[in-house]
C-alpha cells in the first residue's frame, strides 16, 4: 500500500488499511478516541499520493525527514506541526505509518481551514491540506497556493531545517543553497524573520520559483537514503531525531547551527554541512587535509559535474588564489561550492566572493571535520580514490623504515597514476614519490610540486640524522632515503652531511687496513650507482669520495655490494647482497678495529643496530628497484608505441 | 597608449588578441602579423647562443610613423606583441618592460589553470580584466 499510490484499488486498501490502523492506533493510545477516519476519494489519493513520496521502499513507516519537510512545507506553525504530531499518534508509536501520516494531513488540513488541532476537527470534510513549498507537480495537485491561512513564515526548527538541508546536500550536489531572495510565491514576512527561515524554506520556494529540478526532493533523498548506506548510521540517527522530534531536541551540533541561520541568504557561504561534504570530498582525492589536489585530478573531478569547460576554468581561476595549479581545502571548498552555485543557476560571480577566500575558510574551518561517510556515487570513478586510500596507510605509518614496504605497494599505485605523483606525503614516503613521479610520465604539476616537496626532504634528513646514534651512522640514512631522490636539494643536503662529518670521518680510515679505505672509497660510489634511478652518480661519487679524501673509484656493484654493511661506512645500501656475507665481511673489518679505536664497543653496537636496519632498507630498496624496474621497462614500451604511432600521424597532419 | 595587445602562440597563431580603438582593428591586427617577422628573426639571430642566454624583451621592433611595436617572447616561444602609440612619448622601455612582465604573469596563472589547454584561445575573464586595467592605465 506504501508506494504506486493511484487510484482505486490502492485507495480503497488505503482507506481500509488507515482504519485498521486508527483503530489500532486508537487502542493503544488513548487519546484519539476510537476514530474511524472516513477519507474521500480524492483525499484517499492525495494522501497517498504524499505518502508515497515520504516513504520510498516498502515499509511501513514513511521517513522522518521528508515527512518533516512535508509538514513544513505546509506551512503551519511549529507548535501546530508537533501537536499534530502529537495525535496522529506518531510520537506514541515512534514512526509516521500509513494511519499516523494520513492522521496528520487531515489534521494539517484542519489547522489550514482554522481549526483547532483535534481528532474532532477531523471528522468534518475538510478541503486538502496544501503544500506549497513542495515542488511544482504537488502544487498543481494541491490547488491554489494562494489560499493559505495566516502564511506564517516561523522557524522550524533549526533541528529540523539543518536536518533537511543536510540530507537535501547530501544527496546531490545540485541541491541549492538558495536565500531566501529567491522568487517566491508567496509574499515574504519582514526580513527578519526571513532570515530565519531554514535553507529548506527558501530552497523549496525558489526551486517552485525558478524553473529547475523539479527532480523531486524527495526522491533526491530516497536516493540519498538509500546510496548512503555508510553514511545511514550516522544520518539515521538524525533522521530518527527529526521523526521524533518536531519537538525542540535539539542535537548538539545543530545548535550551533543557529547562530548561522543569518548567514544563510548569502549564496557565497559555505555551510557547516557544505562543508563537511565538501572536506569529504576533498578526502577521496587527497586524504591528507593540509596537502594539495593537483590540477589534473581536479580537472577530472570538476568535469565529472558536468558543467562546461569554460564555466570549470572560470570556477578554477576564481578559486585558486595563489595560482599555483593545485587546490589546498580552503580552495578546495570555494571551487566546490561555486560549481554547486552555478549547477544551481547562480551565475558565477566575477571575483571571488570574499566568504569564499581562503583566509576567510580556513579562519572559519576550525570545528573539527565529522566523520561522514564518502558519497561514492560521486568519487566512486575517481582513480584518485583508492590511491588516496593507499595514502592514508602509507600516513598512518611512522616514519620508521619499515615503512617503506608499505610504501612500495604504494609506490607501485603511485607509477601507474601519475597525476598523484605531485601529491606530497610525509618524509619518506615522499622520497618514493620522487621518483615514481620521474619514471612515470611527469606532468608540470609534478614540476611544481616539487619545490614543495623538497622542503619536506630536507626535514626528513633532520629526522634521520636525529635517528642516528652516533656522528658516523647518520650520512648513509638521508642517503638511504633520498638514494633514489634527484632533486638537487638532496644533493646538497647530502654534501653538506658529508661535508660536516668529514672531520669525524678523517681519523678512524687512515688506521684502517690499506684494503678497506679503497673498499670505503668504493662504497661511497657505488652506493649511489646501485640506485638505476639515480641520476647523479657521478657527482654523488665525486662528494662521497671527497668526503673520503680518497681517490674516486668507479668500482663494479658486487665489490662495494661486499662491504655493503661494513662499519665504518655505515652500512651503506645495496640492493643485491647477501647480509650475511656481509655481516661476516663486516665482522672482521670490526675486529681489528678494536685495538685501534677506543669506542669500538659502542661502535660495534651501533654498527650492529646500523646492520639490521640497513639490512631491511636493503631489502625494501631491492624490491622497490626491481618494481622501478620493470616500470620502467613498461614505459619505454609506452614510449616507443607512441613514438610509432606518431610517426604514423606524422604525414597525415600537414600544418 | 597601448594600442593593441596580442598574444601569439609558437606556431605564430594568436592566443589573444585585444585592441582599444574600435575602428581600423584589422590594421592592428596586420600590424601585428607583420611584426612576428621581425619577432622570428631576432629569435633566430641568437640561434648560436643557448635559449637561457636570450633575453625575454625583444625592445622595439619596428617604429611607424603612427606608432611602435614592441615585442616579448618567452622561454616557450609565445609572443607577446604590444602596439603603442607614438605621440605618446611618455611611455618608457621601462614601463614597457613592466608591462610584459605582467601579461607574462597572467599568462602563465592562466596556464596554471588545468582547465585550460595550450594553444587554445585565451577567454578567461581574469586575464581580460589584467589587460583591460594596463591598457587603460596608460592611456
Amino acid at each position: 500500500m506504501e508506494q504506486g499510490a493511484t487510484g482505486g484499488p490502492a485507495a480503497a486498501a488505503t482507506a481500509a488499511a488507515t482504519t485498521a490502523s486508527t483503530a489500532s492506533t486508537a487502542a493503544c493510545g488513548g487519546g484519539t478516541g476510537g476514530l474511524l477516519l472516513a477519507l474521500s476519494e480524492s483525499e484517499q489519493q492525495r494522501y497517498s499520493e504524499l505518502f508515497s513520496r515520504c516513504c520510498p521502499a516498502p515499509e511501513a513507516a514513511a521517513g522522518g525527514s521528508s515527512v518533516g519537510e512535508l509538514f513544513r512545507a505546509s506551512q503551519l506553525p511549529p507548535d501546530t506541526l508537533h501537536q499534530i504530531t502529537e495525535v496522529c499518534g506518531a510520537k506514541r508509536v515512534g514512526y509516521f505509518g500509513p494511519a499516523q501520516f494520513y492522521i496528520a494531513l487531515k489534521l494539517i488540513a484542519a489547522a489550514q481551514s482554522g481549526f483547532p488541532v483535534r481528532i474532532e476537527s477531523i471528522k468534518n470534510e475538510l478541503p486538502l491540506p496544501q503544500f506549497t513549498a513542495l515542488k511544482s507537480d504537488s502544487e498543481a495537485r494541491y490547488g491554489t497556493p494562494a489560499e493559505l491561512h495566516g502564511v506564517k513564515f516561523q522557524v522550524p526548527h533549526a533541528n529540523l531545517e539543518k536536518n533537511s538541508y543536510k540530507r537535501t546536500d547530501e544527496g546531490d550536489k545540485q541541491e541549492p543553497k538558495s536565500p531566501p531572495m529567491s522568487p517566491i510565491c508567496s509574499p515574504p514576512a519582514s526580513p527578519s524573520t526571513y532570515q530565519r527561515i531554514p535553507l529548506t524554506y527558501g530552497y523549496g520556494k525558489s526551486r517552485s520559483g525558478l524553473e529547475q529540478q523539479h527532480g523531486a526532493p524527495y526522491e533526491v533523498r530516497h536516493t540519498t537514503h538509500q546510496q548512503d548506506g555508510p553514511s545511514s548510521g550516522n544520518y539515521g540517527a538524525k533522521t530518527a531525531l527529526a521523526c521524533s522530534t518536531l519537538n525542540r531536541s535539539l542535537s548538539a551540533e545543530r545548535e550551533q547551527q543557529d547562530s548561522s541561520t543569518h548567514y544563510l541568504d548569502d549564496p557565497w557561504r559555505i555551510t557547516e554541512e557544505q562543508r563537511d561534504y565538501y572536506i569529504n570530498q576533498f578526502r577521496s582525492l587527497q586524504p591528507d587535509l593540509s596537502s594539495f589536489i593537483s590540477g589534473s585530478v581536479a580537472k577530472n573531478f570538476f568535469t565529472k559535474s558536468k558543467l562546461p569547460i569554460p564555466e570549470l576554468s572560470h570556477i578554477w581561476e576564481l578559486s585558486d588564489v595563489d595560482c599555483d595549479g593545485a587546490l589546498t581545502l580552503p580552495e578546495f571548498c570555494a571551487a566546490f561550492h561555486l560549481v554547486v552555485a552555478r549547477k544551481n543557476g547562480y551565475q558565477l560571480p566575477e571575483t571571488l566572493p570574499e566568504t569564499l577566500l581562503p583566509e576567510y575558510l580556513q579562519a572559519a574551518s576550525l570545528k573539527p571535520i565529522r566523520d561522514c561517510a564518502l558519497f561514492d556515487s560521486y568519487s566512486e570513478s575517481l582513480p584518485g580514490s583508492q590511491q588516496a586510500r593507499d595514502f592514508s596507510r602509507t600516513e598512518a605509518s611512522a616514519e620508521e623504515v619499515p615503512d617503506k614496504s608499505a610504501l612500495l605497494q604504494d609506490g607501485k599505485k603511485d607509477d601507474k597514476q601519475a597525476l598523484k605523483g605531485s601529491i606530497t606525503l610525509k618524509t619518506i614516503p615522499k622520497e618514493f614519490q620522487h621518483l615514481t613521479v620521474k619514471t612515470a610520465a611527469q606532468e608540470s604539476n609534478a614540476f611544481r610540486a616539487r619545490p614543495r616537496s623538497r622542503s619536506y626532504s630536507s626535514t626528513s634528513i633532520e629526522d634521520a640524522m636525529k635517528k642516528g646514534e652516533e656522528p658516523p651512522t647518520p650520512p648513509p640514512r638521508p642517503q638511504k632515503s633520498h638514494s633514489r631522490a634527484s632533486s638537487l636539494d638532496l644533493n646538497k643536503i647530502f654534501q653538506q652531511n658529508t661535508q660536516a662529518l668529514r672531520s669525524g670521518w678523517l681519523p678512524p680510515p687512515p688506521p684502517a687496513l690499506p684494503p678497506r679505505p679503497s673498499a670505503s672509497q668504493t662504497e661511497q660510489p657505488s652506493e649511489v650507482e646501485l640506485h638505476p634511478q639515480m641520476n647523479r652518480p657521478p657527482s654523488q661519487a665525486e662528494e662521497n669520495s671527497s668526503a673520503k679524501k680518497e681517490v674516486v673509484l668507479a668500482q663494479p656493484p658486487s665489490k662495494p655490494a661486499r662491504r655493503k654493511l661494513w662499519t665504518e661506512t655505515q652500512g651503506l645500501d645495496t640492493p643485491e647482497l647477501s647480509p650475511t656475507v656481509n655481516v661476516t665481511s663486516s665482522l672482521p673489518a670490526v675486529k681489528p678495529h678494536l685495538p685501534v679505536q677506543k669506542q669500538s664497543s659502542k661502535q660495534k653496537r651501533a654498527i650492529q643496530t646500523a646492520i639490521r636496519k640497513n639490512k631491511e632498507a636493503n631489502a625494501v630498496l631491492a624490491r622497490l628497484n626491481s618494481e622501478l624496474q620493470q616500470q620502467l621497462k613498461e614505459v619505454h614500451k609506452e614510449r616507443i608505441a607512441l613514438e610509432t604511432q606518431l610517426e604514423q600521424l606524422r604525414p597525415v597532419t600537414v600544418l | 597608449l597601448v594600442l593593441a595587445c596580442v598574444i601569439c602562440s609558437p606556431q605564430n597563431y594568436p592566443l589573444y588578441i585585444r585592441s582599444i580603438p574600435a575602428e581600423n582593428e584589422l590594421k592592428f591586427h596586420y600590424t601585428v602579423h607583420t611584426s612576428l617577422d621581425v619577432v622570428d628573426e631576432k629569435i633566430s639571430a641568437m640561434g648560436k647562443a643557448l635559449v637561457d642566454q636570450r633575453e625575454l624583451y625583444l625592445g622595439l621592433l619596428y617604429p611607424t610613423e603612427d606608432y611602435k611595436v614592441y615585442g616579448y617572447v618567452t622561454n616557450s616561444k609565445v609572443k607577446f606583441v604590444m602596439v603603442v602609440d607614438s605621440s605618446n612619448t611618455a611611455l618608457r622601455d621601462n614601463e614597457i618592460r613592466s608591462m610584459f612582465r605582467k601579461l607574462h604573469n597572467s599568462y602563465t596563472d592562466i596556464m596554471c589553470n588545468p582547465f585550460y589547454n595550450p594553444g587554445d584561445r585565451i577567454h578567461s575573464r581574469t586575464f581580460d580584466n589584467m589587460v583591460n586595467s594596463m591598457m587603460m592605465q596608460v592611456c
